[in-house]
Order: C-alpha cells, then structure tokens, then sequence
C-alpha cells in the first residue's frame, strides 16, 4: 500500500478515510477536491466544446428532446386508447429515437472535445509471477498425486463415471430409439386411401391431371401420421400406367400414387407441374417425372418417390395393394440401399 | 469511522461532513468501505474509447440484443409454447374455424389482440436479423484491420461462437411460432440431422422426442429460446466485454497513437452519453422498422401441416447462406454396404458451416502460421497494407453472398424469366469463380493502393499547347477549386487523462510529441 500512498498527487485528500473530510478544498480551476485533470488550464482547447458553434447545437439538441418528449408522451396516449401498430411505432420509437440522438450528440458536440489518451499499461506479469503460479499448480498437485495416487485414482473414477451415467441416460432419455420406425408407414395391404376429411377416393371422382392428398384411412388426423403417410394421387391419361419395370398393376386407370415426403430433405412434394406431369418440391425445387416412376429429373433430391401400388376393390374405391416397398423421406444411415433406382425394381 | 464522533447537528454541518462531493461521496464512502470499488471505479470511467465510427458496429449488435431481450419477455407473457391442436375462434376471420396448435394460435393473438403485440413481435424479428447482421459487419471489421492478432485471439473466439449462437437460437426463435414456413423449416432441420452418418436419426430422435413432428419439439425449442442459449449468450457478452476493458480498445494509427496507448474519448461523460444515445437510436430505428416495415405475416402463411407448403419457401435471412448451399449442391447421395449417406444434405448443411466456422475460428492461428508474428499487437492495420488478408476475407465474404443469393433461384428464375436449370448452373459455377474473382481484384486493388501514395487525390491537368513555331509544351493546369493546397484541420495532440502515478506528474500532461501535424499533403 505505500506504493499507492507515494502516488498520490499534491492537494489530493484520502476523503474516503479521514475523519473529518475538510481536507478536500484545494481550488485548482476544476473546484474543490481532486483535480480531474491537474495543470490543465481551464482555457485549453481540449476542455473545449467540439461544436464551433454550440449554441445552435444547443438549440438543435433542444429540438429533439422535445420531440422525443412529445413522442414518447402521445405512446403513453396512443397505447391506452388502443391505437395501431404505425401509431405505436411512430410515437414510442420515433421518440426514443430522437431522446438518442440528442443525447449523442450532445456527448459529440458540447462536451469537452479531447483527444484524451491513456497509457496501455502491459497486461502481463514478470516472469517470477508467472513461474510462481505454475509452481503452485504443479507442486501442488504433485504433492496431492504423489502422496495418495490410489484416493486420487478413486476420486478421478467416481467423477468419470458419474460423467458418463449422467451424460448417457439423460440424452437418451430425451427420446426414443429410432428402432425401425424410419422405415414404417402406416400404410397396409389393403388400406382404403381417403383425402384429409376421411372421403374414400371413387374411380370415378377425379379428372386426368387431377392431384389429391391421401392417407391410409384411419390416420388423417394425426399429423405425426400425417408427416409420413402423405401420398400423392395423380390421375394422368393412361389406362394402364407402367411407370417402371416390374410396376405393371400398380396404376389402373392412370391413377398413380407416390409418397408426397421428398427424399431431400422431407418437404412436402406440393406443386404439379400439369403439362410435363412434374411433381415439384418447393423448397429446394427437386422435380420428379410422374409417368417415369417420379425419378429426379432436376435438383438435388437423390432418389424417386417412393411409388404405392394401388388397386380398385370391389366398389370401385381405391385401396393399397400393399405397403412402400422402402423408407420414405430422406435419406439416413440406417438406410439400406433397397429401392434405389430401377436395378432393384426387377 | 470513529465511534466518538458525535452526529451533526446542523444542515450545514452536515454539509459541510460531507465533503466538497456531498451525498454522492458518501455513496460512494460507503460503498468503498465495503466492495473497494473508488480506484477501480474512477479508472472505468477514464477507460478511453477510441472515436471511429467502425467501432460502433459491435454496439449495434449489443444493443439489437438488448431490444431482443426487452422485446422477447414481452413476448413470453402471451406465447404458448404448445403443439397441442385447437381450432381457431378470434378476430381473424380467414383463419375462423381452422385447426392449429396452440403455439400458433397464441402467436396470432400477440398480433391481433394482445395490445402493442404485433409491434413487439416484428421489433424483436427486425432485431434478431440486425443482431446477427451487424454480428457480421463487426466481424469483418475486426478481421480486415487485423484486430483479432495477439493478445486478442480468444475475444475473436467468443465473437464467433456468438455469431454461431445467435444464428441458432434465430432459427429457433423464428420456428416458434409454428406456421407453414417455418414448420418447413423444423422439418428440413430434422431431415439436415437424419443426414449425419452413424448417429443422425438417433440424434434426431432425442431432439424431436421420437419420429417427426411428435409433440415435444416446440416446448423445447421455447425453453432453449429465451432460456438455455439467451443466457450462454449474456455470458459470452460479459466476457467479451470483459476482456475488451481489460485488454483496453484497439486503434488505427495517428497523432500521439502509439502501441502503448490509447487516444479517444473518456466513458464519462463523453462516450457514455455517446453510446447512451446510440442505444436509444438503434431501438428507435428497430422500432420503426418494426411497426412500418412487415416481417414474418404468420396470419397469411397460415398454421403448419405437415401436408401443405407454399411457393418461395425461404428461410430468415441468417438461415439462407445455408439454404442456397444445399440449392446448389448436386444430388450424390451415397448407398452400399446396406448404408446410406445423404452427401447431398450433409455436405451443404453440415460440413460446409461447420467448414466455414472453423476456419474463422482459427483465423488467428493460420495467419500466424505464415506472418510468424507473435507480437502483441494494439495497432490496427490499414486492409491495404495486408493484401493477402483482405483478399482471404474478400473471397471468404464473396462466397457466403453467393451461396446466400442462390437461396432464390427460384424466385430470381421466375421473376427474370429464366430457366431453373441456367440460374442454377449459373449458382453452381459462381460459387466457385466469385470468390476467386473477388480474391485477385481485392488483392490487386490493395497492392495498386500501397503503391500510389495519395493515389485518391485529383490530379492537376496538364495543358498542351502549340507554340507559334510549332513546339508542343506541356504546363500543368491552373488549380481548379477544390485543388488548392488544403490545410485541413490539424489533428490535436491528445491530452492525458489518468490520474498521474507520481509526486508532481501534473507537469507530464499533454506532452506527448508536441505540435500539430499536416494530416494531408
């Protein structure tokens, strides 16, 4: 502490310490107490203004407290009586805006322009205070090690373990395992497709080049079903539409069914391009060709849609001949390569 | 304090116990006695800042994340963070009767019923784009003028994984509110985390609770919102902050500017009523923006069904750099050995930020590697005096616009009357030639600049005219305004601040390198 009792400077008082506090009174130009800045005289051009002409900034300045005063103050009115989002903003944020820039610019323009500058005194210690402190470190924990390896040891194990037990359960607890459930629909042998309301779909209600939506019956209302089960049912002119070899029942009468997950990155396959009879994705715009079992003509989607064979039941509504003969969606580890392109269609 | 001493018996005896600083001295007294905070305290409020309008892009980004905070607990009183499905009875009539979840329908309320709730909302949308934008420009200030070199490497770290952190917890923010677009989002996220080999579904799996959507996704996206990654985010700001006073600012050279110093404006009251302001500024202009510019109509999206989706799918604007990289990324998906690795996904949006982020991260490093220079460095450099470094950010911001504006191939396709497959391929081959273009013609403009000293300054004219017997002479023209020899407005020397460290050091003040210096020609 006498380092700092040498430091201090003449007419300075130690005010926070002594009894009294009359010490303090030494009138250098800057009023009593501690010279903000000794030996500066009062006319230096650094105490100056920065403005070269402050009364008007002064007068600017003004301007904008007042509107800033009367913006924030018609807030306080425009939000008790319900006004609109324009008005709000106008009043309330206009008014802080302009409370800021005067007070900016008075802390540019009236206040004493400086430069100042200060020493940058060097962060680092001497080298006696670095090798202490790593002698601490080291020798410490030499004797700690050194004298009782085996208590260490133990502790080191119960910590690691707790580690793991802590770290394994609880992000496993966050979920299930995925299991097979990346590779299952709902969709069934024998699933009567219906649209989001529940409706079958009848031969005859739709046109060529119409699109609908469809899900396994049962599971349009859930949108954890929703998620994977969407399909897309197209009509297209055709009788019997063979859209790859080995599919040839899976279409009557032109209408072709494919999972509606894009095997991208899972948006929903949303637009039909009608005249090229391309179904498209909107996100990262993958389009699939319809007739040639919606294999990716453009972008980055990696495979086809899945295709669901479908076939007319006895009434004459539209049932699935059975379930996706892959996973839907995008692609995954797990994956295997079954359903990849149109080798193992055969 | 004494215990004999007797109480004052008059005002002005209490005054005058006081000191000459009043109530103010006591406070602090008091406070002295206690934490120790006078010697400290006084050296805080002479911590100089230097004055350079670069220096304010960081504090654009502190006080949007003030706004985000303020405006985002306004937003947690009304929102719901709930998937479960209700049907929609309120003041919106296109939406009467249609099912959503409750985090929608919660969102819709604080647009049309809550009072000031749309306000809010889009303020702290228009905030959370200007946090990660001016995040951005305030980066690439510290990178081109070298302000990330020794001793100042790790408050580069914390700024980038700031930078990280606020992108995530923006993605995270703007999915709350379940609509159409940004469900799509939270489905394309699962799908980017499927895509990871070995351990992606199950990655997605914990995340997401189960298989998508399940029903436990924007509960926890809402706790890790305004929770989890706002506080990280306040710590890493009070460290970088922290570091930032003790390490003290960085500045461009000049007058009286030295390694060893630093030549500004004192925080009180200068620089404090100076930021002060600013804040208040920054919070008007987010405001405004916020009640006049629209962001984010959730009403006209529409509630998430995993079955709808819309034209022009974009993401927020941090998000689309990613979105564009996985646009332009050709389909190489790979199967075999009963495998599959989405490369298609994994690259672009896994491999590639995290490429990009780990290169910012070792920035330093890597530059040191080839400078050799260990030096501490306070100094700031001129980005024309570092061409190599400047052309690496160049390229390296040239590449991250590219991949940001192939996020609207679609939109850019339909709008100019293009082929998808040309804008496309045009993307796919820009992202490659952009950066390199951008790279040599940075690098050659800052070579050219060093090489020209005053090589912005007009040149005077040179007037060639015919003698009578036919010689041609060459006179330099008569000054045009503006040529004059200019005497612009000496740079002062700067005046210390500190408080002297020794017996009679008033006399040292204002004495470093006396006289003013012609700042140009």
């Amino acid at each position: 502490m006498s380092e700092l009792d040498e430091a201090r400077i003449p007419g300075e008082v130690d005010a926070a310490r002594t009894d009294n506090g009359h010490g303090a009174g030494t009138a250098d130009g800057h009023g009593a107490g501690v010279p903000l800045l000794p030996a500066v005289p009062a006319d230096d051009p650094h105490l100056a203004d920065a403005a070269t002409d402050p009364r008007r900034v002064e007068g600017i300045i003004g301007l904008c407290f007042l509107a800033g005063i009367a913006g924030v103050a018609a807030f306080g009115g425009a939000f008790v009586e319900g006004a609109n989002t324009q008005v709000l903003a106008g009043t309330l944020f206009g008014g802080l805006f302009f409370l800021g820039f005067g007070l900016a610019a008075w802390g540019k323009y009236l206040m004493p322009r400086g430069p100042f500058v200060e020493e940058r005194h060097p962060l680092e210690s001497s080298a006696r205070d670095r090798q202490a402190m790593a002698a601490a470190i080291v020798e410490r924990t030499g004797i700690v090690v050194k004298r009782r390896k085996l208590l260490g040891a133990m502790l080191a194990t119960g910590l690691g373990i707790f580690g793991v037990v802590a770290a394994f359960p609880l992000l496993r607890s966050l979920g299930p395992k995925p299991g097979s459930s990346l590779f299952k629909t709902n969709w069934k042998k024998g699933s009567l497709l219906v649209d989001l309301y529940g409706k079958p779909v009848h031969r005859t209600d739709m046109q060529v080049g119409g699109l609908l939506t469809v899900f396994p019956q049962g599971k349009e209302n859930t949108l954890t079903a929703q998620a994977v089960d969407q399909a897309v049912l197209i009509r297209v002119q055709s009788t019997t539409l063979v859209t790859m070899k080995g599919r040839g029942d899976w279409a009557p009468d032109g209408y072709v069914c494919y999972s509606k997950v894009c095997t991208h990155l899972g948006c929903p396959v949303g637009l039909y391009e009608q005249l090229l009879e391309l179904l498209v994705c909107p996100c990262h715009q993958s389009m699939f060709n319809v007739r040639d079992g919606a294999f990716p003509v453009f972008g980055p989607a990696p495979r086809p849609l899945p295709q669901l064979p479908v076939y007319f039941d006895s009434n004459g509504f539209l049932r699935a001949r059975e379930g996706f003969d892959q996973p839907v969606g995008p692609g995954f580890w797990e994956r295997t390569t079954q359903g990849n392109g149109r080798a193992s269609a055969t | 304090m004494a215990v004999t001493e007797s109480r004052p018996r008059t005002r002005r005896e209490a005054r005058q116990k006081l000191g000459a600083y009043g109530r103010v001295q006591q406070a602090i007294n008091e406070l002295d006695d206690r934490v120790g905070i006078a010697k400290g305290g006084r050296a805080l409020l002479d911590k100089i800042f230097p004055d350079h309008w670069s220096f304010m892009l960081g504090e654009v980004a502190l006080y949007s994340f003030v706004v985000l905070v303020v405006t985002g607990i306004f937003l947690t009183f009304y929102y719901v963070p709930s998937s479960t499905q209700v049907v929609y009875h309120g003041p919106y009539k296109p939406l009467d009767g249609q099912r959503m979840s409750e985090a929608y329908y919660s969102t819709i309320n604080i647009s049309f019923s809550v009072r000031a709730g749309l306000l809010m909302r889009q303020v702290h949308h228009w905030a959370a784009d200007v946090f990660v934008g001016s995040i951005v420009v305030h980066m690439a200030r510290i990178f081109f003028t070298g302000a990330f070199r020794k001793p100042r490497e790790l408050n580069w770290t914390i700024g980038i994984v700031l930078l990280i952190l606020a992108i995530l917890n923006g993605f995270i923010g703007y999915s709350l509110p379940d609509d159409l677009i940004s469900g799509t989002g939270i489905r394309i996220a699962y799908s980017i985390l499927l895509s990871i080999p070995f351990v992606g579904s199950y990655l997605a799996f914990f995340l997401f609770g189960g298989p998508y959507p399940g029903t436990a996704i924007l509960e926890r996206f809402y706790i890790v919102h305004v929770l989890l990654l706002p506080l990280i985010i306040i710590g890493l700001i009070g460290a970088h902050l922290g570091l930032l006073v003790r390490q003290k600012h960085t500045q461009f050279r000049g007058q009286g500017r030295t390694e060893h110093n630093v030549v500004g404006s004192p925080m009180f009251p200068q620089f404090a009523a100076k930021t002060t302001g600013f804040m208040l500024m920054v919070t008007g202009v987010l405001g405004v923006l916020g009640g006049y510019a629209q962001i984010n109509p959730i009403w006209q999206f529409g509630p998430y069904e995993p079955t709808k989706i819309s034209y022009a799918v974009q993401p927020d604007l941090y998000m689309g750099w990613l979105d564009g990289a996985l646009r332009v990324m050709p389909s190489w998906e790979f199967t075999g050995w009963g495998h599959t690795i989405p490369w298609e996904v994994f690259l672009p949006a896994v491999i590639f930020p995290g490429l990009i982020f780990n290169v910012c991260l070792a920035w330093p490093m890597i530059e040191r590697r080839f400078t050799k220079d260990y030096a501490l460095h306070n100094l700031l450099d001129r980005p024309r005096d570092r061409p190599k470094r400047t052309a690496a950010g160049a390229a390296m911001i040239a590449l991250i616009f590219t991949v940001f504006a192939a996020s609207s191939t679609d939109v850019l396709a339909n709008y100019f009357h293009l082929s998808l497959n040309a804008v496309l391929w045009f993307f796919r081959i820009a992202v490659v030639v952009v950066p390199i273009i951008a790279s040599v013609v940075t690098w050659k403009i800052c070579v050219e600049m060093q090489e020209v000293p005053g090589a912005v300054k007009r040149k005077r004219a040179m007037v060639v005219s015919r003698t009578a017997e036919g010689e041609y002479v060459a006179v330099l023209a008569e000054a045009r305004p503006g040529d004059e020899h200019e005497e612009l407005e000496p740079e002062p020397v700067p005046l210390r601040i500190e408080q002297p460290q020794t017996v009679g050091a008033g006399a040292t003040t204002a004495t470093a390198e006396s006289g003013v210096r012609r700042v140009r020609r």
